[in-house]
């Protein structure tokens, strides 16, 4: 109602104003998105010649591409990295669509390492067939962990938790630096590779078994989301918890279902992160997945299958960013950080233009004619 | 344990800024998780306002005093506001999501500043500067231990708890701050009141990253008396600012108190003669105990101290 | 104190869109030192008219004077300067702030100083004879209390002229009273008072005069002294509009539900409903009539199980006579159970008992339809959760004020809004989207929703739109009892009719229908009875075919219950 106090204040400044949008094609969408991307990398590659040695534009794409398909071997780590983006993405659009604020990606995948180290550590001497299983359950459990205590403290109480699981993240950090301190006698700080319970390479390649399992599981979370009487659930519980209670939806066992479902899948990424990749742990190991998997599933519009293009494209910008931090002599990864640092700041601005539309004065009497029907 | 309560203060001041900056920002309804990005670039500026002022001398090994100060805090100011202008342009005006935005900022925010620190800022004279602007009331070692945990600190230790202390007062005692705490509660009812929702969170934002910026800039300077290490430890201080808001209940001048708390445990683990794993679970406890607090005040329910109510949502009027 | 005009307003008109018209032609004034009532039924445009002398609307036609200067008022702060300040209904306040903050806030041309603000809202506090706590914070507050914060935020500006929006609609008669009271001071002391409300009892009470709007025009200004409680009711409701709509008589009418002693109580410990009694019948439409928040919706929710009862019964008959038997509920002890009560009979007609019987054997005899009800089961609907009230066969389509609040989910789809009631059915993990889609096809052709497909957010629809699919997909449910509360609200003509004959159709299907609506010639045309309800209890009930208008109109108003006139 009060809305139509905008109406006058227009008498004073007639410029424009802001309406949210009805309806938008997926057209529209795409171009939108589209060209913030190519902003992005048009600031970035300027940037870069700014900064760097003789980075010219072409340059800097041309290494952008080299660095992420430039060899097979790139081309395996570039699926490797995405398929572990992506992994984390799907831990958390759950949570997302049901409005829980889940920033301790970082947190309960590195929970998730943690306790595959730590079987590896102390059991070792078990043979792998017993170990790896072992291993794998007791990752599951550390991010479950890691997840369902946010979220029945949000269930019951209503604690925030976007503080609550950030908290959780340097509690995780906090852990790791204490295990390791107990692990590594010599004060280095660094846990070296561990030889137990290493993931077997399939046909002879270490990345396959880690790409299928975390690609699968994106199309399984879709069509969770998408098809079962739980996902459903989630998104009337993320829509409308009225309507929730209304319709007699268990709303705190929703949110704990699906913070354990978020939590297994961060848990299963470090597994892989602690198992078929590094064979260590430190408090960076979860890469701040954490965070950036937020970016991925929010530009995705927490659709899975389209996290498979947002995924690829943060980590390709990733990936490539290192070659280009080695041709044009920069000492470390701090250029990377401000190109996806402007990246970002461009398609998050163009989410203005997919929420809203500006309205200028001459079409508004349309548009008002046309809300208030 | 004067050096102790020395060090756990000096130390505090870094969180001191950056909660103080985050304060503002949330009492305004902004979760900015980007204050870890807008330390280091308040850093950056404030490295480089050094840098240039001792290029123009013509030893710069003597620096004076005041003009350290005023360079630094001026292009540190600069580069903060630069960062909490981005932030701003984004979650008010165009009501982007402030979690995404925040996160955005700080990885975009670190970059540049290390960026900046590695190739533009020529540290040869930075010792020097350091101490200067490190130096306390009372230097000699002999002074009476009193004088030495009160009066032995830089001015940016000084100028960090007034700053709070005058938050506070201008938060519960000025119309400014009425207005400001008004839109962070009910933005609707505080536009409807002729409130300028818009203007106010734009400056709150601006001085808020102000203020943050400033932590990290101390942190540079005074208490690393002018050595560099890299953007990712002023990062994780960032963070463990955010958590103090939490700690502090949004309250500015709990917050001098809160900061030293966190700053003792942090330098407990240093001081201390336990074994390593200890000093880890030392420096794990500043969390622990944000959470519990967390958890304690959402079970309370005590209107007060709680997040304000409309933390983290855009306004968009025509929704009222 | 001269009796002058302040406020005149003259061939006011607001339109919202291109149909609506909210205010047509208003011209009246106020006099200083005046308590003048706006009277008027919903959707009257009272609140309209007042919000465009408060700055919140701009009248599209006609003209403002202020003690007869023409005026633009643009803005609430406009209003202030000219001292007009109004009380919404919504409070406009910051629960974490006290009192003298709350009314502070915003002020800008003069020094912040809290302690000189308690000053002087205290001696405005004994000047006007209130009561209030500058320091309380507003979340502590009773509504009564927050009230008085709001008029005191008003005052405080220097308003001389005050509008308040159904102020009693949320106070106790004692706080009513106490209102009064300071309405009273503040007339004295020159202020001019307009207060919107519908309750004929408060109008004759306080106001010195009384302004009556029906459909968005003036009917007429009269002076409370020269009318009475029956000729104001007559203005406001009007003449008798016949409407067109089919009203076959009831066959074969059937108790389906009986409510008795029915009273509910929020949780601030007020009753909210007090002793309801009445039965809803197959095969007819039970009108409710009442003014907006007299208890409807808490009575709906009563029965559906959304709100707790405190006292009294509702009982429901399933129509079980001669059907057979199936486990519903899927409760084998409930069926033996009924079985030893001597519920059942065979399909010869004799009496049935399962004693001996294996359990096997039971469920087969069940199965096979072998076993018929010998009357209606009489089920206690208290303590039955919401679901399984509505597995029994009891719908509501409510349509709560924001339309999208508890019926649907706007950011979904048709089809799985469909789904909300249904979803559970089975007992795969796996959605079945088939028969929602099926159903979602079916409602937008047969009830002609206007929209792209059946995978469009139900947010884009429009109201009318909204409220077919809200409708049809309760009715698509084959209830037994159907309520609908303001099916019709922000329909066009056309739409609202469709949903009337949807209405009518199922009740000639034998549904038991409850109608709450609040057009009054569109009740006395749809129902079969009009049960009227005001402040929690029931004041009458009438038969619609007989009943007048201004009859009903009078019961809306009336605050002691009476006996059944039907």
């Amino acid at each position: 109602m009060m809305a139509v106090q905008e109406q006058k204040k227009e008498k004073k400044e007639p410029l424009f104003h802001i309406v949210r949008r009805t309806d938008i094609s997926t057209k529209t969408k795409a171009v939108i998105y589209a060209i913030a991307i190519l902003a992005g990398f048009l600031i970035s590659s300027l940037i870069c010649w700014a900064f760097g040695e003789d980075a010219t534009p072409i340059d800097f794409f041309a290494s952008m591409f080299t660095g992420a398909f430039g060899t097979k071997r790139l081309i395996w780590l570039l699926l490797q990295d995405m398929a572990l983006l992506l992994g984390v993405s799907v831990a958390l659009v759950p949570a997302f669509k049901m409005k829980f604020w889940n920033l301790g990606g970082n947190g309960q995948v590195l929970m998730g390492c943690l306790a595959s180290i730590f079987c590896m550590f102390y059991f070792g001497d078990l043979n792998n067939v017993i170990l790896i299983p072992l291993m794998l359950v007791a990752s599951l459990a550390a991010g479950v962990l890691w997840a369902a205590i946010p979220g029945i403290f949000k269930a019951y109480f209503d604690t925030n938790e976007s503080l609550f699981t950030l908290m959780l993240n340097y509690i995780a950090q906090g852990l790791v630096a204490m295990f390791i301190t107990i692990w590594v006698k010599s004060g280095s700080g660094v846990l070296s590779p561990l030889s137990a319970g290493n993931l077997p390479e399939i046909g002879g390649n270490r990345y396959i078994l880690i790409i299928v399992v975390l690609f699968l599981l994106a199309g399984l979370m879709y069509c969770y989301l998408r098809y079962t009487k739980h996902g459903y659930e989630l998104t009337v519980v993320g829509e409308s918890p009225n309507t929730a209670k209304y319709i007699g939806i268990n709303v705190k066992a929703v949110i704990i279902r699906t913070l354990i479902l978020s939590g297994a899948i961060a848990g299963l990424v470090g597994f892989f992160l602690a198992a078929g990749i590094n064979h260590t742990v430190s408090t960076a190991s979860a890469n701040n997945m954490g965070f950036t998997a937020i970016m991925t599933s929010w530009l995705a519009g927490f659709n899975p299958l389209l996290m498979f293009a947002s995924c690829f494209f943060i980590t390709f910008v990733n990936r490539g960013m290192q070659e280009v931090r080695m041709n044009f002599s920069f000492e470390n990864d701090s250029i990377s950080n401000i190109v996806v640092g402007i990246i970002y700041f461009c398609v998050i601005a163009v989410s203005f233009f997919i929420t809203y539309q500006v309205v200028f004065r001459k079409n508004e009497t349309k548009t008002k004619a046309k809300e208030e029907n | 344990m004067v050096t102790f309560v020395v060090s756990a203060v000096s130390l505090a001041i870094v969180f001191l800024y950056g909660c103080l900056g985050e304060t503002l920002m949330e009492k305004a309804g902004h979760l900015n998780l980007g204050i870890p990005g807008i330390m280091c670039l308040g850093t950056a500026g404030g490295c480089l306002g050094i840098a240039l002022y001792q290029g123009m001398l013509s030893d710069p090994s003597k620096p004076s005093w005041i003009l350290l100060i005023l360079f630094s805090i001026f292009f540190s100011v600069i580069f903060s506001s630069f960062g909490g202008s981005i932030y701003a342009l984004l979650t008010v005006s165009l009501r982007c999501n402030q979690n995404i935005t925040g996160l955005a900022l700080t990885t975009f925010g670190s970059g540049l500043t290390q960026l900046i620190m590695d190739k533009y800022v020529d540290r040869s004279y930075f010792d020097a500067a350091g101490k200067v602007i490190s130096r306390g009331f009372v230097n000699n070692s002999d002074a009476p231990g009193i004088l030495k945990a009160l009066l032995s600190y830089g001015f940016f230790v000084y100028f960090g708890i007034v700053l709070a202390l005058a938050a506070t007062f201008v938060l519960n005692r000025t119309r400014v701050g009425l207005h400001l705490r008004s839109i962070g509660e009910n933005p609707a009812t505080a536009d409807a009141a002729g409130i300028n929702v818009t203007l106010y969170k734009y400056l709150t934002i601006i001085v808020g990253s102000s203020i943050a910026g400033l932590g990290g800039l101390f942190y540079t300077m005074d208490y690393l008396k002018g050595s560099w290490e890299n953007a990712s430890t002023i990062e994780a201080f960032g963070w463990m600012a955010i958590a103090l808001v939490i700690f502090t209940l949004w309250k500015p001048n709990v917050s001098i108190l809160g900061s030293i708390v966190f700053g003792g445990f942090y330098i407990a683990a240093f001081v201390l003669n336990g074994s390593s794993t200890q000093k880890e679970l030392l420096k794990l406890l500043p969390y622990v105990i944000t959470v519990v607090v967390l958890i304690f005040t959402s079970i309370v329910k005590k209107k007060g101290s709680q997040a304000p109510a409309a933390l983290g949502l855009s306004y968009f009027r025509e929704e009222r | 104190m001269d009796n002058s005009t302040v406020i005149e307003l003259k061939h006011i008109t607001k339109r919202f869109g291109s149909k609506v018209v909210a205010n047509r032609d208003v011209s009246m004034d106020v006099k200083r030192g005046e308590i003048l009532s706006v009277l008027g039924e919903n959707g009257c445009g009272k609140t309209t008219l007042m919000n465009m002398i408060a700055g919140i609307y701009y009248p599209d036609e006609g003209q403002i004077f202020i003690n007869g200067e023409e005026v633009q008022i643009h803005s609430p702060g406009d209003a202030f300067r000219y001292k007009i300040g109004m009380i919404h209904q919504h409070f406009k306040l910051i629960d974490v702030f006290s009192a003298a903050e709350n009314v502070v806030l915003g002020i800008t041309d003069e020094k912040y100083d809290l302690n000189e603000a308690k000053q002087r809202i205290t001696a405005m506090a004994e000047k006007y004879g209130f009561h209030i706590d500058c320091d309380k914070k507003i979340h502590e507050m009773s509504v009564s209390e927050k009230q008085t914060v709001e008029i005191v935020k008003v005052l405080y500006r220097g308003a001389d002229i005050l509008i308040l929006d159904e102020p009693t609609a949320v106070l106790t008669p004692q706080e009513i009273r106490k209102l009064f009271d300071v309405l009273r001071a503040m007339r004295s002391d020159g202020k001019s008072i307009l207060i919107i409300t519908h309750k004929l009892n408060e109008v004759m009470e306080i106001s010195d005069r009384v302004a009556v709007l029906r459909k968005g025009e003036h009917i007429a200004t009269v002076k409370t002294s020269e009318t009475s409680e029956s000729q104001l009711t007559e203005m406001m409701v009007g003449e008798k509009v016949e409407l067109n709509i089919d009203r076959p008589l009831p066959v074969d009418p059937k108790t389906r539900l009986e409510i008795k002693g029915l009273t509910v109580t929020d949780i601030t410990g007020i009753k909210v409903l007090d002793n309801i009694n009445f039965e809803a019948k197959s095969g007819e439409i039970l009108g409710i009539a009442g003014i907006a928040g007299s208890g409807q919706r808490e009575l709906l929710e009563a029965i559906t199980g959304l709100q707790k009862i405190s006292e009294g019964t509702v009982t429901y008959y399933h129509p079980k006579k001669n059907k057979p038997v199936s486990f519903y509920h899927k409760s084998f002890k409930r069926v033996s159970e009924l079985a030893a009560e001597g519920a059942f009979h065979t399909k010869d007609g004799a009496p049935v008992s399962f004693e001996g019987k294996s359990a096997k054997e039971i469920r087969d005899l069940v199965d096979e339809g072998e076993i018929i009800f010998n009357e209606d089961e009489v089920i206690d609907l208290r303590g039955k959760s919401p679901r399984e009230i509505r597995e029994l066969g009891i719908h509501l389509s409510f349509v709560p004020e924001d339309r999208l609040g508890m019926g649907l989910v706007g950011n979904m789809d048709i089809v799985d809004n469909m789904m909300l009631r249904s979803y559970k059915r089975g007992h795969s993990i796996t959605l079945d989207r088939k028969s929602p889609s099926d159903l979602a096809d079916k409602i937008i052709r047969e009830l002609q929703v206007a929209t792209p497909g059946s995978h469009t957010s139900v947010r884009k629809l429009s109201g009318g739109n909204v409220q077919k699919v809200l409708v049809g997909r309760e009715i698509a449910a084959a209830p037994t009892v159907l309520m609908a509360a303001y099916p019709v609200r922000g329909l066009d003509i056309n739409s609202s009719y469709m949903i009337y004959n949807l209405l009518t159709d199922q009740k000639k299907n034998g549904v038991a229908v409850i109608f709450v609506g609040e057009d009054l010639d569109v009740l006395l045309a749809l129902c079969d009875r009009i049960m009227v309800v005001n402040g929690g209890k029931v004041t009458g009930t009438v038969d619609a075919r007989t009943a007048k208008k201004d009859e009903i109109g009078l019961l809306m108003t009336k605050t002691e219950a009476e006996g059944e006139k039907a």
